[in-house]
C-alpha cells in the first residue's frame, strides 16, 4: 500500500484491549482519509442518535494519505466523533506532528470505543501499544500532562491530550497536541473526558511509501514552488499570521463587535491587529510538520499582570476575546488565549459564550447580583476562562456554551450560533456567501468548511462582490467539496491560497497510485459532504436548522460599508439545495446518492 | 480634495499607517499607488470606504483609501 498505511488500531477502553485491523481499499478510494475516512467508519459503526457523552459514542483519530509525506503542510489529522456541543458529525482538524508520527508508527488512525473504568492514556510505540494508568495526571493541565507523559515514555513522543476542560466535560473542550496545536471545535475533548482517556502518546520510527517516487517528487516540488511564489503563503502568513485579518475585516466592515450587536467596525482594531502583535509582542513565527508557510505565532507579554508566553493568538481568538467582547487590550487577549491552550478550551466558543453572557447582563436578563459582567473588561475575561475550564461558579453555566446558557434564561436569540455552535469572526451581513456557509456547514457555526471570505474579501483566487447573492451557492458548493477533499488528504487548508485542485490531485495520485481524474477526486469531496449531511439528518437535524441567528436575518447592519444589510438566506438556500442535488427539504435525492455511490 | 490613505502589513515599512493627503481633482487610485511607490505586483485588497475598487477609480473628497498587500488568514 502507498500513501496509506492500510491499518488502524481499535482500542476498546471498556475491555482494555487493543487490536490491529486492516482497512478495506475500497473505503480508502471512496473516502480518501482523515475527515472522509474517519466519518465513513464512524457512520458505519455508530447510531446517529447516540448520546455524545455516552459509552456508545466513538472517537476516531485519522490521518490522510499525504499526512507525514514530503507534501507541503502535510501535518494534519482529524478527530471524528459525534460532537458534544451540538450533536452534529464533528471532524476537528489539527496540525503539528502528531498525525505524521502516527503514520510512522504504522497506522492511518486509531478508533477509540467504550469507556475506561479509571483514567488511562494510550501509548503507541511503533508496534507496541498499551493502555497505561493516567490517575496521576488526571486534573493537570496540557503542559504538565504532556511533560509527564513524555518523561514516562519517550522524549520524542508526540502527545495529544485533554486538559481540565475535557475532564470536566466542558461542551467546547478541545484536544491539544504538542502543547499548542488544537483539534478545537465541536467539543471533541469532552468525548475523550467522558471516556476517561487523558491522552494518546505516539512514537513512530518507520516511513511511508509512495507509489511513484519521481512523479511524487515533481508534484511536491511544483506545489512547494507555488507556495513560495504566492505572496500570501510566502510573505503574508509567515510575517503576520492569521491575525493580519483584524485590520482587513475591520476596514471591510465585517469584524463583529459585541456579540454581533453593533456595526462590524471596531474603533480600536489597530491595537489588537496582527501588525501590532508583530511590532510589540511577536517572538518568532512557527511552522507545523513540513510546512513552508509557518503561520504560527510565538508571543510574549513581557511584563504586567498578563505577563505570559505562548502560541497565538490567532485571528479567531483575537476577535473572540477582542472586539466581540469590546476588549482592546492585546495582553489580556493573549493571556486568555494561552490559558485556553493550557486548559484545553476552544477560544471561539469561549468568546462567543462570554459575549452572549455580557449582552444578557447589559440587558438585565442575567441579574448583576449573580454575575457582574461588562464589555471591555480584560481581567474578567481571563478569570472567566479559568472558571469555565473548572466549572467554578458562573463558569459552570458558561461551560455549556451560549445556546444552552441563553435558552436557560429564556432568550436563545442572544446566542450567535448555528446548530448551537458559535459563529466565528466574520459578520455575514458584510458577506452574503459566508452567511450561506455558516447556515449549511455540517458541524454548525464554522468558517473553514467553505472559506468564502477568501473570494469575497481577500480576492483569492478570484474577487467576487461580497454583497451580492448571485453565484454564491455554486461557488460555495465547490469550496465545500474541495475543502472536504483537502481535509481528507492530510494537508492544511492554507495551501489553497496558492494551490488548487490540480496540484492536490496530482500529489494524491502520485503518492497513492490511485489514478483517478481531478474531477473524480473532487467527487470524493462531494461524497464526504453528503455523507456528513446524511448523518446529521439521521441525528434529527433538518432544513429548519440550516439557518442563522435572527439578528443576522432581521436586524440591518447599523453602520459601516455594509450599512442596512441583512443576510438574504431565503434567496440563497433554495438555490443551494438545488445546486447540491437535494430536494426542497435539504435531503439528498436518490439520484444524487446513486451518483455518489451512497445509495 | 482631502483623502485619508491607510496602509497595512508590509506596505507600512518605510511609509506610514495613516495620512491625510490633499490631491487634485481627478486623482485615481493608481496615481496614489505610484506616488507611494507601492509595488503593483504585491497589491492585494484596495478599498474605498470599505468597498473593493480597481486602480482606475477616481477618488472623491473625504474618501478613505485602504491598501493591503496580498494577505490571507482564517
Amino acid at each position: 500500500m502507498y500513501g496509506w498505511m492500510g491499518k488502524v488500531l481499535r482500542v476498546d477502553l471498556t475491555a482494555g484491549t487493543v487490536r490491529l485491523e486492516e482497512i478495506d481499499e475500497e473505503l480508502l478510494h471512496g473516502y480518501i482519509g482523515a475527515r472522509g475516512l474517519g466519518t465513513k467508519i464512524f457512520c458505519d459503526e455508530v447510531d446517529p442518535k447516540v448520546d455524545p457523552l455516552s459509552e456508545e459514542n466513538k472517537i476516531i483519530f485519522m490521518t490522510g494519505p499525504l499526512t507525514g509525506t514530503l507534501a507541503s503542510s502535510a501535518g494534519r489529522y482529524n478527530v471524528v466523533t459525534k460532537g458534544v456541543l451540538n450533536g452534529t458529525i464533528a471532524a476537528s482538524n489539527s496540525g503539528g506532528s502528531f498525525g505524521p508520527e502516527l503514520k510512522y508508527a504504522g497506522y492511518d488512525g486509531v478508533i477509540i470505543e467504550g469507556k475506561a473504568k479509571e483514567p488511562v492514556y494510550l501509548w503507541i510505540n511503533d508496534d507496541k501499544v498499551e493502555l497505561r494508568s493516567a490517575s496521576h495526571i488526571w486534573g493537570t493541565d496540557v503542559v504538565t500532562t504532556t511533560d509527564t507523559i513524555k518523561a514516562e515514555t519517550d522524549e520524542e513522543a508526540k502527545v495529544a491530550c485533554i486538559g481540565p476542560a475535557g475532564e470536566n466535560l466542558v461542551k467546547f473542550a478541545c484536544i491539544m497536541n504538542e502543547y499548542n496545536r488544537a483539534a478545537g471545535r465541536s467539543g471533541v475533548g469532552a468525548v475523550m473526558g467522558s471516556k476517561n482517556l487523558k491522552a494518546i502518546a505516539v512514537r513512530g520510527t518507520g516511513g511511508i511509501k509512495v507509489a511513484d517516487r519521481e512523479g511524487f517528487k515533481a508534484a511536491v516540488l511544483d506545489a512547494r514552488k507555488k507556495l513560495k511564489e504566492h505572496p500570501v503563503t510566502s510573505s503574508g502568513l509567515p510575517s503576520y499570521g492569521t491575525n493580519v485579518l483584524i485590520n482587513i475585516l475591520n476596514e471591510h466592515g465585517g469584524l463583529p463587535v459585541k456579540n454581533f450587536s453593533e456595526a462590524a467596525v471596531f474603533p480600536n482594531a489597530e491595537k489588537i491587529s496582527g501588525e501590532y502583535q508583530a511590532e510589540k509582542y511577536l517572538v518568532r513565527n512557527k511552522g507545523c510538520f513540513g510546512c513552508s508557510i509557518a503561520c504560527g505565532r510565538v508571543t510574549r507579554i513581557k511584563e504586567g499582570k498578563f505577563r505570559s508566553l505562548g502560541e497565538g493568538p490567532e485571528y479567531e481568538a483575537t476577535w473572540a476575546f477582542g472586539s466581540n467582547l469590546g476588549i482592546d487590550n492585546f495582553e489580556a487577549i493573549s493571556k486568555a488565549n494561552f490559558l485556553c491552550n493550557e486548559l484545553g478550551l476552544d477560544p471561539i466558543t469561549m468568546g462567543g459564550t462570554l459575549a452572549c453572557a455580557v449582552e444578557m447582563v447589559q440587558k438585565g436578563i442575567i441579574p448583576r447580583d449573580k454575575i457582574n459582567l461588562d464589555w471591555g473588561d480584560g481581567e474578567m475575561l481571563v478569570e472567566m476562562v479559568r472558571k469555565t475550564a473548572y466549572r467554578e461558579g458562573f463558569g459552570d453555566e458558561l461551560a455549556e456554551g451560549s445556546y444552552r446558557l441563553a435558552e436557560s434564561y429564556g432568550h436563545p436569540e442572544f446566542s450567535m450560533t448555528v446548530k448551537k455552535q458559535e459563529l466565528p469572526a466574520y459578520d455575514p451581513r458584510g458577506q452574503q456567501g459566508i452567511g450561506l456557509e455558516y447556515a449549511t456547514s455540517n458541524r454548525g457555526g464554522c468558517h473553514v468548511r467553505g472559506y468564502m471570505t477568501s473570494p469575497e474579501v481577500l480576492g483569492v483566487p478570484v474577487k467576487v462582490d461580497p454583497d451580492t447573492v448571485e453565484g454564491k451557492p455554486e461557488l460555495l458548493k465547490t469550496f465545500q467539496d474541495l475543502t472536504a477533499l483537502l481535509d481528507s488528504s492530510g494537508i492544511c487548508l492554507f495551501v489553497t491560497f496558492a494551490l488548487g485542485l490540480p496540484e492536490l490531485a496530482e500529489q494524491l495520485r502520485t503518492a497513492t497510485g490511485f489514478n483517478i481524474s481531478d474531477e473524480e477526486y473532487l467527487k470524493a469531496g462531494e461524497r464526504i459532504w453528503n455523507l456528513e449531511r446524511l448523518f446529521n439528518l439521521k441525528a434529527g437535524f433538518s432544513a429548519k436548522d440550516d439557518t442563522l441567528p435572527e439578528r443576522l436575518l432581521k436586524e440591518p447592519m447599523k453602520d459601516g460599508p455594509h450599512k442596512g444589510n441583512v443576510v438574504k438566506l431565503d434567496v440563497m438556500l433554495p438555490l443551494y439545495y438545488k445546486v447540491r442535488g437535494w430536494d426542497e427539504n435539504g435531503v439528498p435525492t436518490e439520484e444524487k446518492l446513486k451518483e455518489l455511490d451512497l445509495a | 480634495m482631502k483623502v485619508k490613505v491607510k496602509l497595512f502589513a508590509t506596505f507600512r515599512k518605510g511609509r506610514f499607517k495613516e495620512e491625510v493627503f490633499d490631491y487634485p481633482e481627478g486623482t485615481k487610485v493608481k496615481d496614489v499607488v505610484k506616488q507611494l511607490s507601492l509595488p503593483v505586483k504585491e497589491l492585494g485588497i484596495i478599498f474605498i470606504n470599505g468597498k473593493h475598487v480597481s486602480l482606475e477609480v477616481e477618488l472623491k473628497e473625504g474618501d478613505v483609501l485602504s491598501i493591503f498587500p496580498l494577505v490571507g488568514g482564517g
